[in-house]
């Protein structure tokens, strides 16, 4: 268990900026999630976490000790790659004894502790196959076993997920949560999955263009979002943007409801010209632009299935918006203004 | 009815896939064949037009094989051909290797410029070269030596070993290395213990290549290797079973023929690691 940190983290790849001073930290036995769409650079600052890349100035401070010139062995990592990068001429248990035999682990402790990473994650079975042999599901627990048996300090996870079918991935995230907080161990996690980093982060750190956007709860990143890019980039569908004379008004999807749906009387009314609608099971999604309004502003609304408010295409409505769930935007920077409209 | 234009096709199919099958292994067994009922005819009856030419016409004759053995030194070139073989092979690999992976691993067009520049000095002929290097052999007191071609065969197995281990590397993903590092190797470590094992299809394919290149070299051998005590396989055989015009044509054969088996049995063990090292990067 220790926490990292990075100190204004930089690297350049001829002349781009991929990652662009980054300070963060990662507390102890923390969940932490860098999201982020692909080329924002959470890979790029894994890899310089774990000593794969060499950072072109800055520092990564791990459990107090700057490593940043250490290579990745005496950093006391382990990491899961997208890949999970399974060495495929080896079985599955001389994949997951790898660590403690690369550093010279006696017999006994290689058996036991191969059990006790076996045991964990329900492999048992397989400790003779070859990871070709292997199904996906199956790949990412040898690969998530070989990460724990040597007991690091940090685990990192670069998306390990992905490789998985939507069924699976569902079940997997509940079971890395789980080991997670059993072993108490602090975690960065890489994703572009926003439904991932809400489920799975104790916090999650916004990434764009190389810099941080945000770091917060899910909570924090979803009901107040720093700035338009993390309003827009979480969230599904994501926050209406409206601009006005000071600069934008946002709202989510959800909080945007037809007149008389949402009780109390600081709520602010649109007219809704709905030109689309879309139903997905649980909810509605209605497509529009509010009317009155130059220039013309698309918006969507999420309405809960059992609100049953008659709405068709080509229709005018009311809808409204209770004036907490409002967000400004400073036109300029993009950045949230204080407090609620 | 609709069926039998189906049933017809398939059979067509399969017939078609029989008829080129039996093409190709009559085309490459024939060398073999040949050269072994050649081994064992009477000069006779191989040099008779009338005779069928496929078939023994009189009985076998182990004559040719006496001649190959007891009236030249054929188990000495074989032997040469080893030991000059084994050195170069090892050679090969002690640098081929390592440049392979770092030319697989090194980005950029420098790289892959690189590449291709050692890859060409494989392209300048031994007919050429022969000459320079005569040279430096005379310089280093090497003439008649098999340590002159111990010396000279590296400069055209490395660069071919080279380019062709750098397709294997290519292929091994980076996270591999990138997880062994991370696992408590170094960059040299995961390389031993991880790049190396997952290419073992690709260093067997050099050292095949290697060895072969170096048994059926001609031109170096003829020039630098003036006893018959040092020749090779190759240059021994047509040196000593061809006097003026007359052809021992019996011996000839069967000298091929059993310099030929080990590494047609080689081969065929290794087969299928030979087809994935040369559709290597191609499927994927």
């Amino acid at each position: 268990m220790a926490t990292v940190e990075t100190r204004r983290l930089t690297k350049h790849f001829d002349g781009v900026r991929a990652v662009d001073g980054i300070e963060m930290t990662a507390r102890e036995g923390e969940f932490l999630v860098l999201l982020g769409p692909s080329g924002c650079g959470k890979t790029t600052l894994m890899r310089m976490i774990a000593g794969l890349e060499r950072p072109t100035a800055g520092d990564i401070v791990i459990d107090g000790r700057v490593v940043t010139d250490l290579p990745p062995r005496e950093r006391n990592i382990a990491m899961v790659f997208q890949s999970y990068a399974l060495y495929p001429h080896l079985t599955v248990e001389k994949n997951i004894s790898f660590p403690l035999r690369a550093v010279g682990t006696d017999r006994a402790e290689i058996g036991r502790k191969v059990a006790w990473a076996a045991r964990m994650f329900g492999i048992e079975r397989f400790l003779d196959r070859k990871p070709r042999q292997l199904s996906g599901g199956e790949r990412q627990r040898v690969a998530l076993a070989r990460a724990v048996v040597r007991e690091p300090v940090v685990f990192l996870l670069d998306e390990p997920l992905s490789n998985l079918d939507a069924k699976l991935r569902n079940s997997a995230r509940d079971e890395l949560k789980n080991f997670q907080r059993t072993l108490g161990t602090t975690t960065i996690y890489v994703t572009h999955d926003q439904a991932e980093a809400m489920g799975l982060g104790d916090r999650i750190a916004v990434l764009n263009q190389g810099r941080i956007c945000q770091v917060g709860t899910p909570q924090e990143i979803y009901s107040r979002p720093a700035d338009i890019f993390v309003a827009t980039f979480i969230g599904s569908p994501p926050m209406n943007l409206i601009e006005d004379d000071v600069g934008y008004l946002g709202f989510r999807p959800e909080a945007f409801l037809p007149h008389g749906v949402e009780g109390g009387d600081d709520n602010i009314t649109f007219p809704f010209r709905v030109t689309r609608l879309e139903y997905l099971g649980a909810d509605r999604l209605v497509y529009g632009v509010l009317a009155e309004r130059t220039p013309e502003s698309h918006v969507i609304s999420k309405i809960p299935t059992n609100i049953r408010t008659e709405i068709a295409a080509g229709g005018q409505y009311d809808f409204v918006v209770r004036r907490q769930d409002i967000q400004r935007f400073d036109r300029k920077s993009g950045q949230r203004m204080n407090g609620a409209g | 009815m609709a069926r039998f234009p189906t049933v017809l096709r398939k059979a067509a199919r399969r017939g078609g896939h029989a008829g080129i099958l039996v093409f190709f292994v009559t085309f490459l067994a024939f060398p073999f064949y040949w050269m072994m009922i050649t081994t064992f005819k009477t000069t006779q009856d191989l040099y008779n037009t009338a005779n069928n030419p496929y078939l023994f016409n009189t009985p076998p004759t182990l004559n040719h094989l006496q001649v190959l053995f007891n009236d030249t030194q054929y188990l000495q070139w074989l032997a040469n051909t080893a030991f000059v073989g084994v050195l170069v092979v090892i050679i090969t690999l002690a640098f081929a290797v390592p440049a392979g992976y770092a030319l697989a691993r090194m980005t950029g067009a420098w790289a892959q410029n690189l590449g291709i520049a050692i890859f060409l000095t494989y392209l300048v002929p031994p007919t050429i070269l022969f000459i320079p290097f005569s040279r430096i052999i005379a310089e280093l007191g090497l003439q008649d030596s098999l340590w002159s071609l111990v010396l000279v065969y590296p400069s055209f197995t490395i660069p071919f070993c080279t380019w062709l281990l750098m397709g294997f590397f290519k292929a091994i993903p980076r996270d591999l290395e990138d997880a062994a590092m991370i696992d408590g190797l170094s960059r040299l470590g995961a390389f031993i213990k991880v790049v190396i094992p997952i290419s073992m299809a690709g260093v067997l394919t050099a050292i095949i290549f290697a060895f072969t290149l170096v048994t059926q070299e001609f031109v170096y051998g003829v020039t630098f290797i003036t006893s018959s005590a040092h020749y090779t396989v190759s240059v021994g055989v047509p040196t000593f079973l061809v006097r003026g015009d007359v052809y021992f044509w019996g011996s000839m054969m069967g000298a091929c023929l059993i310099a030929s088996i080990p590494i047609a049995l080689i081969y065929n063990l290794f087969v299928d690691r030979f087809v994935a090292g040369f559709t290597v990067g191609a499927v994927k």
